[in-house]
């Protein structure tokens, strides 16, 4: 559905806010670009979006390229932005009908209605936007997205400064959108949210896309951790009594790395006690033990 | 050309006046009746004719100039400064609708609403002076070109405009000054030599001599030149809105 191909972007004062990502988004699914603040996450998606101008790459959109043929490329994609930016004093019908109408479709009240409706905002069709909270001026954003039936919404930061029960209306939102066919990338801090929300998550780090896995092969990862067990005396191969541990010689023969499911607990077989176990046996080498950092650890709390 | 999206700005911009019709309508009506007052019915009834017409008469084009430029100017600039510094131009960036076509959306409601305040305008000052239009098409030439023009100017002004004391930087301290000295309440045969050739570096004297001309057939300038410098003025502005657009200046990083 989108395809970005060698898209690099480096600013007037020198910055390189984007490094020549290649990515490619299929129809249809949740694509969550995960990244801590500053990575290029809404710089990504603003150039895909036509906000800001490429300085190298391209950008298709359902084949379209999103320069030489920005009507087509834009026609098919919404954007809901990561500030809560309005027109203070127009009312929210108003203002979901001009984002139709700006992106050349013609009137269709129908179609707003049933907008509104979805996102519980059809009471509030007639107050201004001063008046409205930013849970529900979030909202409103994200019918103006919708006001022109897109097939690709983009969500960037969509529950950063909501409540917990708010978050938890906007995944259903999302879910109902992906449901009725849309393509949906979203941006976010949060693994959670990614982990729930997601087909496929991107990994988006000082302007590199340093990953993009399927959701369940990237948990996996993020649930694994490595404990390395350091030699006194060098090994050349992995003792035969250890073979079925699934250990990995490494730093020249010094190191025995054992990879296993921090998930799976203490009790039920994270499998340390039977190594450590089996390590004790006679002959063993000598070693001291380093629980290092996983690769992609899970964690509750933000980037 | 998008006709559903110009059609959509345009009209969005129009209703954005209606919602402040008392800044946008009654108060420049009003300011350019009180000119009428003051000058055209009280100082105007001690000053003799210029070139055959009464005072009065005389400043009504150079009113409705200064209105039609100032509000111009201010439409223009204001509407697209505002979503710029609400953060909504996200929304226009991103829809699949030209640069030109934004332009025309923006600039065409900005002239349209200074060409209604025009016309408010003469309405108004009938009530005050007796004019005549001896050449209206080339008078409602000559107004349109106007608005046009500056109201391109102020879309200059509010892309550049990087806060509202730049926003009202040009319109106060450039247009207006431009314009009371532009032959607004004079004729420049009335000045010194020295100055009647300083006076003519100001481009407005050419937009009041032209316009004045359409009315009573009495000009500083040649009607011609006048239609010609506007027409320059146009093209300039054409240019350096070409010119934002191809480098995104102060809308697109």
């Amino acid at each position: 559905m989108i395809r970005v191909e060698g898209l690099g972007k480096t600013f007037a004062g020198g910055f390189e806010a984007l490094c020549d990502i290649d990515l490619e988004i299929r129809r249809g699914e949740i694509f969550a670009l995960l990244g801590p603040n500053g990575a290029g996450k809404t710089t990504l998606i603003s150039v895909i979006c036509g906000l800001v101008n490429p300085s190298r790459g391209r950008v298709l959109v359902d084949g379209y390229d999103n320069v030489r043929q920005f009507r087509e490329a834009r026609a098919r994609i919404g954007l809901v932005p990561q500030e809560l930016t309005n027109d203070a004093f127009i009312k929210v019908w108003d203002s979901v009908r001009f984002s139709r109408g700006l992106f050349g479709k013609p009137p269709d009240p129908a179609h707003i209605e049933k907008v509104l409706r979805s996102l519980s905002l059809w009471e509030k069709r007639n107050n201004r936007m001063i008046t409205l909270s930013g849970g529900m001026k979030r909202r409103v954003l994200i019918a103006k997205a919708l006001a022109h039936e897109p097939e690709i919404l983009f969500l960037d930061e969509p529950t950063a400064g909501v409540d917990v029960a708010l978050r938890r209306d906007m995944w259903e939102v999302v879910r109902q959108l992906r449901n009725s066919g849309v393509t949906i990338i979203l941006t976010t801090h949060y693994i959670e949210e990614a982990e729930e929300m997601a087909d496929r998550i991107g990994v988006i780090r000082s302007g590199e896309l340093v990953l993009v896995e399927d959701k369940q092969a990237l948990m996996q990862k993020l649930g694994r951790k490595e404990l390395t067990i350091h030699l006194r005396d060098p090994l050349h191969a992995v003792p035969q009594r250890l073979s079925g541990h699934g250990l990995t010689l490494t730093e020249e023969g010094h190191a025995l790395v054992y990879t296993y499911d921090a998930e799976a607990g203490e009790d039920d077989g994270t499998g340390i006690a039977e190594l450590l176990a089996d390590l004790e046996g006679p002959a063993s080498p000598s070693r001291t033990c380093t629980l290092a950092r996983a690769p992609w650890r899970r964690s509750s709390s933000a980037w | 050309m998008n006709l559903e999206s110009v059609k959509t700005l345009y009209l969005a911009e129009m209703a954005r006046s209606l919602r402040t019709v008392l800044q946008s309508i009654v108060s420049p009506v009003l300011s350019t009746s009180l000119y009428f007052v003051v000058f055209g019915a009280a100082i105007g009834s001690r000053i003799s004719e210029v070139d055959g017409v009464s005072y009065g008469a005389f400043i009504v084009p150079g009113l409705i100039m200064l209105m039609l430029l100032t509000q111009s100017v201010s439409n223009a600039s204001f509407g697209i400064f505002f979503p710029r510094f609400s953060g909504t131009i996200y929304e226009v960036l991103s829809a699949p609708i030209s640069y030109w076509e934004v332009v025309v959306g923006y600039v065409g409601a900005a002239a349209s609403k200074s060409l209604i305040l025009g016309v408010i305008a003469l309405i108004t000052a009938r009530l005050f002076v007796p004019y005549s239009i001896e050449h209206p098409l080339m008078m409602v030439l000559f107004l349109l070109l106007t608005a046009v023009t500056f109201s391109l100017l102020g879309f200059i002004i509010g892309i550049w405009a990087e806060g509202f004391e730049r926003l009202q930087l040009v319109p106060l301290l450039v247009i207006t000054p431009l314009t009371f000295l532009g032959g607004t309440f004079y004729s420049i045969d009335m000045l010194p030599p020295f100055w009647q050739a300083v006076t003519l570096a100001n481009p407005v004297v050419y937009l009041v001599s032209g316009f004045r001309w359409s009315f009573y057939g009495i000009s500083d300038v040649s009607p011609l030149v006048s239609l010609a410098m506007i027409l320059l003025f146009l093209g300039a502005a054409i240019a350096l809105v070409a010119w934002i657009f191809r480098t995104g200046y102060r809308l697109k990083s």
